[in-house]
Order: structure tokens, then sequence, then C-alpha cells
């Protein structure tokens, strides 16, 4: 074990799989001179040449499918989007030929593309780049996708996406790149399509992945902490394939189910979760499962209205006792408190 | 006016009989007076007033049978319209269909999303054809029972209880699993960690106070027994091997031992002794059986170098579990003195964290109840125990007679993931093999 960021994590993970394989190779804009907008590819142009680290011009679409094209003749492109809100220029590659290319042609071709990109807000980037859209590819069938929470996740999920053969949409967090935990220094990938219990309870579950699934943990420590709470946390680690029967299983142990996301609620990841419970585990609920989510706003500049409409600990905690309240529990109610 | 209908009280209630009228005509009538009692399927029940006034006619007179939704009195609230030029749905005022209840706009914080929770439906927005009873969502939280959780009625139909003697505590009224502890005998935290099945619970409709269940407080440390004991139950694969051992050198043996250590004031020392440091000579020649899984997600299991043997003491508070470290370094006399203190120490609730934790196998002895044999759940992160059974004559074939023989018989509980059946059974010949010949067991070893 090794304490390390979840950048550190994510860079070391990509140059030991450079290392090992020599097709994998990656791609993007400004990661080679520039070192990445987020520096996880410091250092790897110096170390792997431009052969290996190729600085595209600001053309998602056009990278994207070079990188597919490449895949597809057996090469492990791993393609930095910088962030994900610019996917949406390559939406057309990734939804219609990265995910669609094994089946539509009868298995002829795989496209083990990992495409990484960091996902968030918070920084004052405003609307078009402060945006939570994993969902987009969490919908659609042939994709991989996967988040982390964790410096440890970063790395197990990585290598497990890079040795996939298909195409894994990788996300990462802006808000969580500086936070620091346990590395195994053993290179054992993750199972793309397990969640993980985080933490075991009986008194609710609690749901989240990436910087959700952060705030889930801490906030579970801190009520067990403060109010003797028994809180389950389940990071879903992977959102697509959705790790159903994970889910299931702590609900019927719990009766009650609050779910996190930093995008917006409507139609959201949310609602899928929710619907999966009510599927496998309707007769084990005690009450209504809550949703947290973000306002349902384009997301402001002005500092002060970004921290509103983002989901805050004050937030998750309310659901929290709203719905332990809901099944009898009593207890005091936490202000809200943005700052 | 208001008419009063026959209510439905309960999911199966087709029709109700009138048991007695509470109230007469030309009587006042509050809020919560109780009517009238009205005899169900399943139970008589009061039913209280929704609304003041002075109760004008009783239409059906006690005894009488009619169907839900028949007027069964009439209320003069005041307003002196006849209760025949009003619709059906008069107490909710307009019969015509309102538009739906205007949604909320996009909260700035869209926190939760269970709208019908914070925002039930008022009376006005009801169409006049649905049956009001069955809409109304009382504000106040001593609910009528007519809303209960899908948990609250998945046990209402495997426990066969009643739910219309519950008052529901949650939003609206609604019945949760809190609110069934006082039918549900078993304590809240076992029946929240079952999920399969199993035998009814409840006995039946209380008829008498004295016989009722009785709820009684979990203490922590049943709360930890509960907890440990089904995360064990339920995640590691156990088996179960067992073996029957002749003691009958060994009690002849622990006699003579008994007789020298009462010449010399030593403490006696007890068939569990010997069976405890014979474990800890058979756990040192199959190192495997001490040993620990880790986790799904480990590459390792733990194999222990150090014995330290967990026994089982039914202590006045609960179940504990006092560890005795490298029992396979300690005398008879030694294991002996130091069970005995643990012993004491836990019936005292002095047991020490460290005293409790460490353990890599424990031995669980029912032999001094009497019982023959049993299985035990393994106390995680251990990867066994052993369940020992009381040393009793029986009837035993010796040579070519039957002759009284002291046996003992004990089943090792294995989990599967790291111990197999062959080694299970290997350990158990080596701890058979201890015991008929026990001067290995006592003997003194460099």
């Amino acid at each position: 074990m090794t304490i390390k960021t979840y950048r550190q994590a994510l860079h070391d993970t990509l140059r030991s799989e450079m290392l090992r394989d020599e097709d994998v190779f990656l791609m993007g804009e400004e990661i080679g001179v520039f070192e990445g907008s987020y520096k996880i590819t410091a250092g790897l142009l110096a170390e792997f040449g431009d052969k290996r680290v190729r600085d595209t011009p600001i053309a998602e679409e056009g990278f994207t499918g070079a990188a597919i094209g490449a895949a597809m003749l057996g090469l492990r492109p791993v393609v930095e989007i910088m962030t994900i809100n610019f996917s949406l220029l390559a939406l057309d590659q990734i939804v219609n030929h990265a995910a669609k290319i094994y089946g539509m042609f009868g298995g002829q071709a795989k496209v083990p593309l990992v495409i990484r990109t960091p996902g968030g807000g918070g920084q004052q980037l405003g609307a078009t780049h402060s945006q939570n859209i994993e969902l987009y590819y969490a919908f659609v069938p042939g994709m991989k996708v996967v988040a982390p929470s964790t410096p440890a996740d970063a790395k197990a999920l990585l290598l497990a996406a890079i040795r996939d053969d298909d195409p894994v949409l990788f996300l990462e967090n802006l808000a969580l790149y500086n936070t620091k935990g346990d590395v195994p220094d053993h290179d054992t990938p993750a199972e793309i399509g397990r969640a993980k219990i985080t933490r075991e309870g009986h008194d609710l579950t609690l749901i989240g992945y990436s910087r959700m699934a952060y705030i889930a943990s801490n906030v579970a420590d801190a009520l067990a902490e403060s109010e003797g709470l028994d809180i389950e946390v389940i990071d879903l680690m992977s959102l697509r394939p959705l790790d159903r029967e994970t889910l299931i299983t702590s609900v019927k142990k719990t009766h009650a189910a609050v779910v996190l996301e930093d995008d917006w609620l409507t139609y959201g990841i949310g609602a899928e979760i929710a619907a999966t419970i009510s599927d496998g585990a309707f007769d084990y609920l005690d009450a209504p499962v809550r949703r947290v989510a973000m306002a349902e706003v384009p997301m402001p500049y002005s500092k002060v209205l970004e921290s509103a409409a983002f989901p805050t600990n004050d937030d998750v905690i309310n659901a929290i006792f709203q719905t332990l309240e809901a099944v009898g529990r009593r207890l005091k109610k936490v202000g809200q408190s943005h700052d | 006016m208001i008419e009063i209908k026959m209510p439905r009280l309960s999911d199966t209630m087709e029709e109700g009989a009138i048991a007695s009228w509470h109230k007469h005509p030309g009587d006042r009538v509050e809020i919560g007076d109780v009517l009238v009692e009205i005899e169900t399927d399943k139970a008589t029940m009061d039913y209280e007033a929704y609304e003041a006034g002075t109760l004008s006619e009783i239409l059906v007179t006690e005894g009488a049978t009619v169907t839900i939704g028949t007027p069964i009195a009439l209320l003069d609230n005041g307003e002196s319209e006849s209760p025949a030029a009003k619709t059906p749905a008069a107490s909710a005022g307009t019969a015509a269909p309102a538009p739906a209840a205007a949604v909320p706009a996009d909260a700035p914080k869209p926190v939760t999303t269970s709208v019908a929770e914070t925002a039930p439906p008022v009376a006005a927005t009801i169409p006049a054809h649905v049956p009001l009873d069955r809409l109304r969502e009382p504000a106040h939280s001593g609910g009528d029972g007519r809303f209960a959780s899908p948990l609250v009625r998945r046990l209402a139909r495997e426990h066969n209880l009643d739910l219309t003697r519950v008052k529901g505590s949650g939003p609206g009224g609604r019945i949760i699993r809190a609110d069934l502890n006082g039918l549900l005998a078993e304590a809240p935290a076992a029946a929240l960690h079952r999920s399969a099945p199993r035998a009814p619970v409840s006995t039946g409709p209380i008829v008498d106070e004295k016989r009722a269940s009785q709820e009684m407080t979990i203490s922590k440390v049943r709360r930890v027994i509960a907890r440990r004991l089904s995360e064990s139950s339920r995640t590691i694969p156990h088996f179960y091997v067992t073996s029957v051992a002749d003691a009958h050198v060994l009690m002849q043996m622990r006699a003579d031992l008994n007789e020298q250590a009462d010449a010399k004031g030593l403490a006696k020392v007890s068939v569990n002794d010997l069976i405890i440091r014979a474990t800890a000579l058979a756990l040192r020649e199959h190192p495997d059986v001490n040993s620990s899984y880790v986790s799904d997600e480990s590459n390792v299991t733990l194999v222990h170098n150090r014995i330290n043997i967990g026994v089982a003491v039914a202590s006045k508070h609960g179940l504990v579990v006092p560890v005795i470290f490298d029992a396979d370094l300690k005398t008879v006399n030694e294991l002996g003195v130091e069970a005995k203190a643990l012993a004491e120490l836990a019936n005292g609730k002095g047991l020490s964290l460290e005293q409790m934790s460490g353990g890599t196998f424990t031995v669980s002895n029912l032999g001094m109840f009497g019982v023959e044999e049993f299985t035990a759940i393994i106390n995680p992160p251990e990867g066994a125990i052993l369940a020992v059974g009381a040393t009793t004559l029986e009837p035993t074939v010796w040579g070519d007679v039957v002759v009284p023989r002291y046996r003992v018989r004990f089943t090792l509980s294995a989990d599967h993931r790291i111990i197999d059946g062959a080694l299970a059974a290997q350990f158990l010949r080596t701890l058979t093999g201890l015991i008929e010949h026990p001067w290995r067991i006592v003997a003194v070893e460099d």
C-alpha cells in the first residue's frame, strides 16, 4: 500500500500499463507538451515519445474517431477528453460507432477503447463546462461506464478499463483529483459491473458514485459519530453494467434507501436505481426511495448560486433524516447552511 | 347535513354490522368522538367522527349489516340542505372534477422526490366518483391503518397480522415497520436481518393481555451477537463434520490428575481443559485449520502461527468468547485456571476488548448441559469452531462384546472457502487420537 492522490494513482496506472503493453497509447488535447490540463499525463511524453503520447488538435470527434479505428485494428488507445462537456462533440463517434461496431458487425472487430474524462463542477466554469452527463453514455448498450471515487478504485478500474475489450467511458472528477488514499501496489483490476459496499450498516442504504460516493462515506461516518446511525454505503463504481444485485440485497436488509447524484434529478441515474429497488425489493421497503441531486438549472457562474445548485452534505443529511423519520426514527433536523 | 356511511375498515371488508351506537339522536358530536362500534369480518372497531355536529338520525340500527358506503346516520353540521340534494361526495364540497393540483415548479433545491409525501392530494381535487375514504390521507400522524409500507404488508401477510388494529405513525398515517413492534413478538433486529419467509411469530389476535407477547429491550451484547452471527451465517459457507472419541482413558486419567491436584491443593482439571489443550495440539499439526479467509477481494488467506483459542462462555449477559492466547504453550492446569478466571470476568462484565479479540479458533462446549452433539456458527474472522458434546457412558462394541465406555462427540464447523472436508476430517482424526491417548495431551514437550 502507498498513499497517493487520485491524480497520482491515475498517472501511475497509465504509465505502468504503457510499460506492460506497448499497444497502449494516449491521445488527447494538450496531454503531451502541456502534460494535460489536470496533469494526469505529466512526464509521459518525455518517457514514451510522441508515437505513444499524441497531442491532438482541438477536434474531439476527429481524435475519438481515430482512436476507435486504432482500437478496431488491435491497439489499446486511452483517449483523454479534457472534460466530459467536450465529449458532446464526439457523441456520434462514441454512441454510433464505438458502442455499436462490435454488435452491428457480428463481432468482426472489437473496440478496446478507453475514454478518460472528468466530470464535476464547483470551479466556476459556467453552465457549459460544469456538467455531469455520464448518464448519456450509461444509457447506451455497448458502452461500459465506470466511475471511481477513491485513488485505489481509480487504479483498479483504470486497469480493468484498459484491459477490457469493450469501449469504456472512464469518469473522473475534478473535485476528487487531489483526494488521497491507500493504493495497493499490486496490479489487480476491478471487476467492471460490480458495486462496492464501502460501509456496512443496517439503518439505511446510501448510494452514490464518483464524488457523491465520497460524500456518502463522509456523511455516513459523521452521522455514525454524531447520531449513532448505522448507514450502509454503496459506491456504484460502474454505471453500466449496473450491479443491481448488490443494491437489492442491501435494501432488503435496510428497508430504506437514499440515492445521491451530481447530475439532474429528472430521468437521472437515481431514477434508474430507484426503479431497480422498486423492482427487486418492493416488499422490503418501509419508506419511499429518496433522491438527492443537483438543482434543475444550467449551472450558474456566480459562486453563491453554483454552491446553492450543488447538493451539499446538509442536503444529503436532510434526505437521510426524512427517510429515517418516515420509518419511525426520531432525529433532530440539521439546518441548511450554504456558504 | 352530512351522511355518515359504513366505512371500509380493512382491505378485505365488504360489509359491516353495527355493534352498538355510542351517540344517539340529539347528541353533540365532536371530531374524534366515537360514534359507533362496527363489527367487521376481522374485529369490532370504534369508528370516530370526522366532522362535528349533532347526530340527527340513525339510519341503521344495532345488529343490522350493510355494505360499505351505505349511509348509516345523519349528522347535522348546521347546513340545512337535505342530504338527497347533495352528491355522494357531499362532504368534499363541489362534485365537479377539479383540475389536478398544480405540480410545484422546479424548486431551487430539488432535494427529495416524494411529492406525494409532502403534498397529499386535497379533497377538493378529487373527482366525485372516487370513494373518498380510499383517497383521504389523514394529516394527523395517528393513521387509521389504510396505508401500509410494502414491508409492513409483506410482514402482515407472513405473520397473519391484522393491520386494522395498528395505528400508523408514518407520514400521512402510513403503517411502518416500527408500528408492528407490539405485534411481532420477535426481536426487531433479528427480524430485520431475515429475508427468507419463516414460521409466523404472531401468537394470533391478542385476547388476554397477560398472555400477549412482551417487548424486551435488546442489550448491546445481544445486538452484537445478532449482527456477527447473522453475518457469519449469511456469508460463510459452513460445513459440518462430526467425530466420536473413546474418552474412557481420558476420564480415568482426569480422575488420577485430580486426585494428585487435590493432594497438592491445585485446581481441578475439567474435561474441557483437556479438550482445549488437545484442540490446540491438533491445530498445531493442521495449521490450515487455524486460518482466516480475508475477503473476496484479497489474494491471500491468513494462516495463524499463534494458536489463540476462544472459549464460548454463556455468561449472565449473553454469549461471550474470551480468548486463551497461545493455548498450545500452556499446561492443562494453566488452561483450567485461565478459563475459569475468564468465565468469572465474563459474568462480571469485566472482560477487556483485548481478552475478547485475537482468537484464531473457538471451542464451544455444551457437554455440561448433557447435550450429546450440536453444531456451532463460526466466530469470524476465524476459520472454524469446535462444538463439544457431553462425555457420557455409552454401550460400545469393545472387541466382541458390548461394554459401557465413556464417549464424547464433537462437530467441527468449517469455512469451506479455506477448509475442505478432507482437511476437517484429518484434523478430527488427530483430535480423536489425542483424546483416546490422553497422556499425549498432558505430556510436557520442549
